[in-house]
């Protein structure tokens, strides 16, 4: 004899789980946090080096760099001004989880910083199913991977805050329908806020600057 | 390249549910948008339910496609290639409504 238990639970609730733990440890410290997610060569690393080197002044920033090998992105973030950078090797796996961001919060001092970065490896599939119990989510999206992104990859287009298109110092020279770009976002994330830029020439860099700010700043007044 | 983890997030589940009884058959709900491949959860679960109360239960898959809801006409539609338009009124103006799915439904125990 079997019987069948209803269940109903999701398969992802143990991440779900620690996530909120990673949440409330964060927003116990006053900390705002930001999970950056991409395909590899969008720029993520090189926004964290704009973001990084323009509010090194005004805002203490700690980055955690998630890769499947090396600490190259870490130094990176180092070089550029973060007052800490931490390095998570997945070792292969192909997304950062909430289990590797609980491990590699206690080596970020979160008294000494007021934003985290967490960057996520370079993927536009798996990293949109697993919560890290950062604040935010910003899908750093760049002009020569083609305006068709939105509808190959929806959920990681239906899931963020934010959304940054890099590299448009180089429309003149790549054939992206920005409108056939934007109507695919606008479907999956109505209203999502936009910016177009580009960390090589640094035009567009600022509306981005400012909501960093904004939005660390909100955090702190909670 | 997840499948790992959730296959071993799925025999958590299941175990604890189950309470100590044999488990036989396992009903998972996966919407389209998850980006769960049926297969390479079949072929982690076959090696890690080894020695558990879940060895050799049967996994079921229920397949939600993608479905959006325009949010002008009402109408429901399954998004096209390379456009989210609605089909009835052209309205951009659509959420998703189905296809985010991905839960362990029910499981089937010896009793």
């Amino acid at each position: 004899m079997t019987i069948r238990i209803p269940v109903v639970e999701k398969i992802l609730s143990a991440n779900d789980r620690l996530a909120a733990e990673n949440r409330a440890a964060l927003d116990a410290a006053g900390v705002f946090s930001l999970n950056f997610m991409a395909s590899p060569g969008a720029g993520k690393t090189s926004l964290i080096e704009q973001t990084v080197h323009a509010l090194a002044g005004k805002l203490r920033i700690a980055v955690v760099d998630g890769d499947i090998a090396t600490s190259l992105d870490a130094d990176r973030a180092a070089a550029a001004g973060a007052s800490q950078a931490v390095q998570i090797n997945t070792g292969g796996d192909c997304h950062l989880d909430a289990v590797m961001l609980h491990e590699a919060l206690p080596k970020v001092n979160l008294a000494g910083a007021d934003l985290l970065i967490v960057e996520n490896v370079g993927n536009l599939v798996c990293p949109a199913s697993f919560a890290l119990g950062t604040h935010k989510s910003v899908l750093i999206a760049s002009i020569p991977e083609g305006d068709d992104k939105p509808y190959k990859y929806p959920s990681m287009y239906h899931g963020v805050e934010a959304l940054v298109v890099n590299k448009i110092d180089l429309l003149p020279y790549v054939p992206f329908r920005m409108d056939f770009f934007r109507q695919g976002v606008e479907a999956l994330n109505p209203g999502v806020i936009t910016f177009p830029l580009s960390c090589r020439t640094g035009e567009g860099i600022e509306p981005w600057l400012n909501w960093v700010i904004q939005q660390v700043n909100l955090k702190r007044n909670l | 390249m997840h499948e790992l983890p959730v296959s071993e997030s799925i025999l958590e589940i299941a175990l604890r549910h189950a309470e100590g009884r044999r488990v036989t058959n396992l009903y998972l709900v996966i919407g389209q948008l998850s980006s769960i491949v049926d297969d390479s959860i079949q072929f982690y679960w076959d090696i890690i339910g080894q020695g558990t109360l879940a060895e050799g239960a049967k996994l079921h898959f229920r397949r939600i496609p993608t479905e959006l809801l325009c949010l002008d006409c009402g109408q429901s539609f399954a998004p096209g290639e390379d456009s989210f338009a609605c089909p009835a009124c052209g309205s951009l103006k659509v959420k998703v409504a189905k296809g985010e799915e991905f839960f362990l439904e029910s499981i089937e125990v010896e009793t």
